[in-house]
C-alpha cells in the first residue's frame, strides 16, 4: 500500500476483519432473492417479444387463462396508461410494453401459475399478433436520413436549431472551453484524429434478477428482491402501478452482483400485479437467456477524437464527437461520455459533442463508471500514440498533463484534492514498471477517472442492553459495505468491530436511502453512520454525566468509555456496556439516527499497467501480469478496496478481449449464454496487484472516496496499448478478439514485432 | 405425470424426495430438499454456481436430471462445515476476503474442495484451471486463488 499523506492513526478503520455477513455466504445459508419461498406461492413467467421492432396489434390471453394451474395473466392494459413526457415513461414501457415492442425480449405480458412449468406453458399460449416493423440495429442505421423512427415523440433535446421532426437522437450534449478551437489547434505541433467503435456488453452478474411479491387483500404488498436500491424498487414499482409508495414494502434480499445493472427494475411490478390479481404470493426468476436479452447492456459507441499536442507533450486542444447507443430508450451515455472524455488532463481548448442514439436493442443500464471505459479507451490509446510520435515516455506524457487540485474540470468547477498524480507515481515506482518482458509480450499503461456521487443516505444506530450495537442502513451490501459501516461505527463509538452488527434495513425499517450506485455506499451511507454515531456519543456522554453526577461538558468519550475530566476528584470511567445497562434509569433506550444528502464525493483516479502475450498464429491475447493503482481516499477495509479494483480489472479485461452482444440481421441476440458470451474465468487472468493510494477526500470524515467503479475504466486501453507494444498493431474496435487481432497482425505484415 | 421417488445420501444423511422426470438435480435440491446453497446462475452448465459432488464427481447440478440421483451420494456446500468447524476453505475464503456478493461462493467452495481432494497441493495454474468452470464477476479471482492456496497449506499442515 502506498500512503501518500500523513493520516490519523485509527484503531479499526483500515483493518481487515472478517465481514459480518461472510459466514452465511460461505455456508450456503445467505438468502438471495431466488432462495426465498412464500406459503401458497405461485410462479410468474414473462411473455417476451420475438421481434426487435413491432407494433402489437392484439394480445389474446383467453387460452392461457383457461390452462391448468393458471391463476393470473396480465398485459400492459393492467397498468395505468403512461404518456411520453412522464418522468419515468421509459422505465414504465420497458417493464411492460404497451403498443410497441422495441427489442427482442421486450416484456409484454406475464402469467402466474401454480408451478413454473404450468406458467411456462401458459406463457407460450398467450397469442400475440404483431405488425413487424423494420429494425434499427446500429448507430449508422439509426442516424440514416430515412431511418425508421423508434419513438414518434422523440424530439432531440439540445439540438441547435431546435428539432422540428422526431428522430432517433434523444439528446445532444455539448461542452466546450469557450475558446477559439482553430487557434488552439494552431498552437499544436502534432494533431491526430482517430475513430473507435465498441459493442454493447453485459454487466454479467451471476445472480439473475429475481423477486417475490405478496399482495394482500388490503391492497398492500411486500416485495423481497435483489436490487441495488430497495427504495428505488418501491418508488418505481409504485409509479408503474399508480400506487402510493406506502402500499409497498420492499425487503432487500442478498444481492448476487449488480455492477449498475440492478439500479433499475424489471420484474417487481409484474409480480405485484400478478399477485394482486391472484391474491397469492408470486415468485419470478429470470433465466440467464432473459437476463441477456432483456436487461442491462452497457452502451455501444462510435467515438471520434482529435487531439492537438505541442512537441514537448503539452496537450493544447481536444475535439470529441461521441455517439452512444442506449438501446431502445434515451440514456445518459452521451452525457457521461462528455463528462469523462477530457476530464483527466489539462486541455485548455476543448469542444465535446455527444449524441445518444436509440436502436432496437435492450434498454441499456448503468455498468460500473458508465461510459467512462470507452472514452478512456479512445483517449488513453491516443495518448500512447502521441507519446510514440513525439518520442516522449508514456508515463511522462501523462504526468505532464494530469489534472491536480485547483485545475478546472470539464464542467468548469475546480478539482478539490485528488490523487491522479499519486496514482501515476505509484505505478511508475512499482517493480512491474521496469520488469523485463518476454518474447511476444507487450506492456500497456492507461489511466482512468470516475467522478463518484453522494445522494441521500440514512442510518440508525441502536445500542443493545449489553453494550453492543446494531447499525441499520438502507444500502444493499453489494461487495462488503456492511463491514465498512461496522468499521466506521467501531471507530466512532470505540466498540469492537465484532460487537457491531451491520444490518441492511427494509423500506419500513430505516430512512430513505438512494440506490447503491456511483460508488456511494461507503462514502455517503458511511457519512450517515458517522453522523448517527456522533449523535450517539453526545447522548452517551450525557447519560454518563447523569450517572457520575457531573456536567456533560466534563465528560469526554475516549476509546469506548466515558471519562470524567472535571475537577471534582476522581471518578471511574464508564464503559459503554455500563451505560447501556443503566439506560432505563438515565433516559431510556439508546438510539440515534443520521440522515443526509452527501456532497463532495471525491473523484477517483486509477492507473493500470498490463502485460500481454500475443500468439501471432492465433491472435489470442493472454494477460500475463497486471498492476493497478487507485486512489481510495482512505481504505476503510483494504481487502474489499482491493477486491473492487481487482474485480473492475477482470471485467475490463473481458470487455477488451471477448465480450460483445452479437445480433442477427433481424435484431435477435445470437449469444445469450455464458458459453457464447465469454466472460473471463480464473485461467484467463493472472494475479492482479492492487495498489491502494490514499489521498483523503476532504469532504468525508475519514477521507473516503468511492472505489467501486474507477477500476473498470483503464483496463481496455491498458490492454490495447499492451497489444500495440507486443504487435505494432493499433486496434480501434472492440472486442480485441483473436479474429480481430489476427487480422490486424496479418495486415501489419504477418508477425509480432513492434 | 406421476412423480419420481428418489432415495440418495446428501451430505452424509439419508434423503428422499419426489421430483418430476424432467426436473434438474439443482431444482430438486433447492425446491424439494430445501438446500438453496447451490445457485442457478445460467442453467446451462457455464457458470458453476450450482456445483455439487455426486459419487465423487464434481458436476453442475443444473445439467443432471433429478432422477439420476437415485442411489447416489451427493455433497453440497451445506455439508462442508462439520459442527462448529468450518472447512479450511470456508475459513480461508472468509479471512482472505475471497467473496464479494457471495452468490458464486458456494459453487467455488464445492469446486475447490473437489480440486483439493484430488490434488492436495495444486500450484497457481492448477488452481486456476481447476476453477475455470466457475464464474465470479466480482473478485477478479485473485483472492479466490489465494484463499485456495492458503486452505491447501492449512490442510497439508494439519
Amino acid at each position: 500500500m502506498t500512503v501518500t499523506e500523513p493520516k490519523p492513526s485509527y484503531k479499526y478503520v483500515g483493518t481487515r476483519p472478517v465481514r459480518h455477513d461472510g459466514l452465511e455466504k460461505v455456508t450456503g445459508r445467505a438468502r438471495f432473492a431466488a432462495d426465498l419461498n412464500m406459503s401458497g406461492q405461485l410462479h410468474g413467467i414473462v411473455v417476451r417479444s420475438p421481434h426487435a421492432h413491432a407494433r402489437i396489434t392484439s394480445i389474446d390471453t383467453s387460452e392461457a387463462e383457461a390452462m391448468a394451474g393458471v391463476k393470473a395473466v396480465i398485459t400492459g392494459d393492467d397498468f395505468p396508461a403512461v404518456e411520453p413526457g412522464h418522468r419515468q415513461y421509459d422505465m414504465c414501457v420497458n417493464v411492460i410494453a404497451r403498443d410497441k415492442v422495441l427489442y427482442e425480449g421486450h416484456a409484454l405480458a406475464a402469467v402466474a401459475a401454480s408451478t413454473r412449468d404450468q406458467a411456462q406453458a401458459a406463457a407460450a399460449a398467450v397469442k400475440v399478433e404483431y405488425e413487424v416493423l423494420p429494425a434499427v440495429l446500429t448507430i449508422d442505421q439509426a442516424l440514416a436520413p430515412d431511418a425508421p423512427v423508434l419513438h414518434a415523440h422523440m424530439m432531440t433535446a439540445g439540438a441547435d436549431p431546435p428539432a422540428e421532426e422526431p428522430s432517433n437522437i434523444p439528446n445532444i450534449t455539448r461542452f466546450s472551453s469557450g475558446t477559439d478551437m482553430d487557434a488552439g489547434f494552431a498552437e499544436a505541433d502534432l494533431v491526430i484524429e482517430r475513430e473507435f467503435t465498441t459493442q454493447p456488453v453485459h454487466q454479467g452478474y451471476i445472480e439473475p434478477h429475481a423477486c417475490v411479491a405478496d399482495t394482500g387483500q388490503d391492497g398492500h404488498t411486500t416485495i423481497w428482491c435483489s436490487s441495488q436500491g430497495h427504495f428505488n424498487v418501491r418508488s418505481s414499482t409504485a409509479t408503474l402501478l399508480g400506487w402510493e409508495n406506502t402500499r409497498i414494502r420492499v425487503i432487500p434480499a442478498e444481492i448476487g452482483g449488480g455492477f449498475g445493472g440492478k439500479t433499475t427494475i424489471y420484474l417487481e411490478p409484474l409480480a405485484v400485479a400478478l399477485s394482486a390479481k391472484a391474491g397469492r404470493p408470486v415468485k419470478m426468476v429470470m433465466t440467464r437467456d432473459e437476463v441477456f436479452r432483456a436487461t442491462g447492456p452497457a452502451p455501444g459507441t462510435k467515438l471520434r477524437i482529435k487531439l492537438g499536442v505541442q512537441s514537448d507533450g503539452n496537450l493544447v486542444a481536444g475535439d470529441a464527437y461521441l455517439i452512444y447507443t442506449n438501446g431502445a430508450y434515451a440514456g445518459p451515455g452521451g452525457l457521461l461520455g462528455a463528462m469523462t472524455v477530457f476530464e483527466s488532463y489539462k486541455i485548455p481548448n476543448f469542444e465535446i459533442e455527444a449524441l445518444d442514439v436509440v436502436i432496437n436493442t435492450a434498454r441499456s443500464a448503468a455498468y460500473r463508471a458508465p461510459a467512462a471505459p470507452l472514452t478512456a479507451y479512445a483517449m488513453e490509446t491516443m495518448l500512447d500514440e502521441v507519446a510514440t510520435e513525439l518520442g516522449i515516455d508514456a508515463m511522462d506524457l501523462r504526468l505532464r498533463n494530469a489534472v491536480a487540485e485547483g485545475d478546472p474540470s470539464t464542467m468548469g468547477f475546480p478539482f478539490a484534492r485528488i490523487g491522479f498524480v499519486e496514482c501515476l507515481e505509484a505505478v511508475r515506482d512499482h517493480p512491474h514498471f521496469t520488469a523485463p518482458l518476454g518474447p511476444n509480450q507487450g506492456r500497456g499503461l492507461a489511466a482512468g477517472y470516475w467522478f463518484n456521487i453522494g445522494e441521500s443516505s440514512s442510518a440508525t444506530v441502536n445500542l443493545n442492553e449489553d453494550g453492543t450495537a446494531t447499525v441499520v442502513t438502507g444500502s444493499p451490501d453489494i461487495g462488503g459495505s456492511r463491514a465498512s459501516m461496522a468499521l466506521m461505527a467501531a471507530e466512532e463509538l470505540g466498540i469492537d468491530v465484532y460487537d457491531i452488527r451491520p444490518v441492511v434495513g427494509d423500506t419500513e425499517a430505516v430512512g430513505f436511502t438512494d440506490v447503491t450506485e456511483g460508488s456511494r455506499a461507503t462514502f455517503a451511507t458511511g457519512m450517515a453512520v458517522v453522523e448517527a454515531c456522533r449523535k450517539m456519543v453526545v447522548e452517551l456522554r450525557g447519560r454518563a454525566a447523569k450517572m457520575m453526577g457531573a456536567d456533560v461538558d466534563e465528560v469526554d468519550w475516549v476509546d469506548g468509555q466515558a471519562v470524567y475530566t472535571g475537577s471534582d476528584g476522581d471518578k471511574d470511567p464508564l464503559p459503554v456496556a455500563a451505560i447501556c445497562a443503566k439506560a432505563k434509569r438515565t433516559g431510556g433506550p439508546l438510539t440515534a439516527t443520521g440522515s443526509l444528502e452527501a456532497h463532495g464525493a471525491g473523484p477517483g483516479f486509477a492507473v493500470h499497467l498490463c502485460d500481454v502475450e500475443v500468439d501471432s498464429e492465433t491472435g489470442v491475447v493472454r494477460v500475463v501480469r497486471y498492476t493497478a493503482s487507485q486512489d481510495a481516499g482512505t481504505a476503510i477495509h483494504p481487502s474489499y478496496v482491493e477486491g473492487q479494483i481487482q474485480g473492475g480489472v477482470a471485467q475490463g479485461v473481458g470487455w477488451a478481449l471477448n465480450e460483445e452482444y452479437i445480433y442477427d440481421s433481424d435484431g435477435v441476440m445470437e449469444n445469450p449464454s455464458f458459453l457464447d458470451y465469454r466472460v473471463p474465468v480464473a485461467s484467463d487472468l493472472p494475479m492482479i496487484d492492487a495498489i491502494i493510494v490514499e489521498v483523503p477526500n476532504p469532504a468525508h470524515p475519514y477521507g473516503v472516496r468511492g472505489v467501486g467503479e474507477t477500476g473498470i475504466v483503464p483496463p481496455i486501453p491498458a490492454v490495447a496499448n499492451a497489444i500495440y507494444n507486443a504487435t505494432g498493431c493499433r486496434i480501434r474496435d472492440l472486442p480485441m478478439s483473436p479474429v480481430r487481432v489476427l487480422e490486424a497482425i496479418t495486415a501489419n505484415g504477418g508477425s509480432n514485432g513492434a | 405425470m406421476s412423480r419420481v421417488h428418489v432415495t440418495c445420501t446428501i451430505n452424509g444423511d439419508p434423503a428422499e424426495f419426489l421430483c418430476d422426470g424432467g426436473q434438474t438435480l439443482l431444482d430438486a435440491l433447492r425446491d424439494e430438499v430445501g438446500l438453496t446453497g447451490a445457485k442457478e446462475g445460467c442453467g446451462t452448465g457455464d457458470c458453476g454456481a450450482c456445483s455439487v459432488v455426486m459419487d465423487g464427481r464434481l458436476l453442475c447440478s443444473c445439467l443432471v436430471l433429478a432422477p439420476e440421483a437415485e442411489g447416489t451420494t451427493i455433497s453440497t456446500v451445506e455439508g462442508m462445515a462439520s459442527g462448529d468447524d468450518l472447512h479450511p476453505l470456508q475459513q480461508c475464503f472468509l479471512e482472505g476476503a475471497a467473496l464479494q456478493c457471495g452468490v458464486c461462493t458456494p459453487g467455488f467452495l464445492v469446486a475447490a474442495k473437489a480440486l483439493l481432494d484430488r490434488n492436495p497441493d495444486p500450484d497457481e495454474t492448477e488452481i486456476r484451471y481447476g476453477l475455470a468452470g466457475n464464474l465470479c464477476r466480482c473478485t477478479g479471482y485473485d483472492k479466490i486463488v489465494r484463499a485456495v492456496q492458503a486452505a491447501a497449506a492449512a490442510i497439508n499442515e494439519s
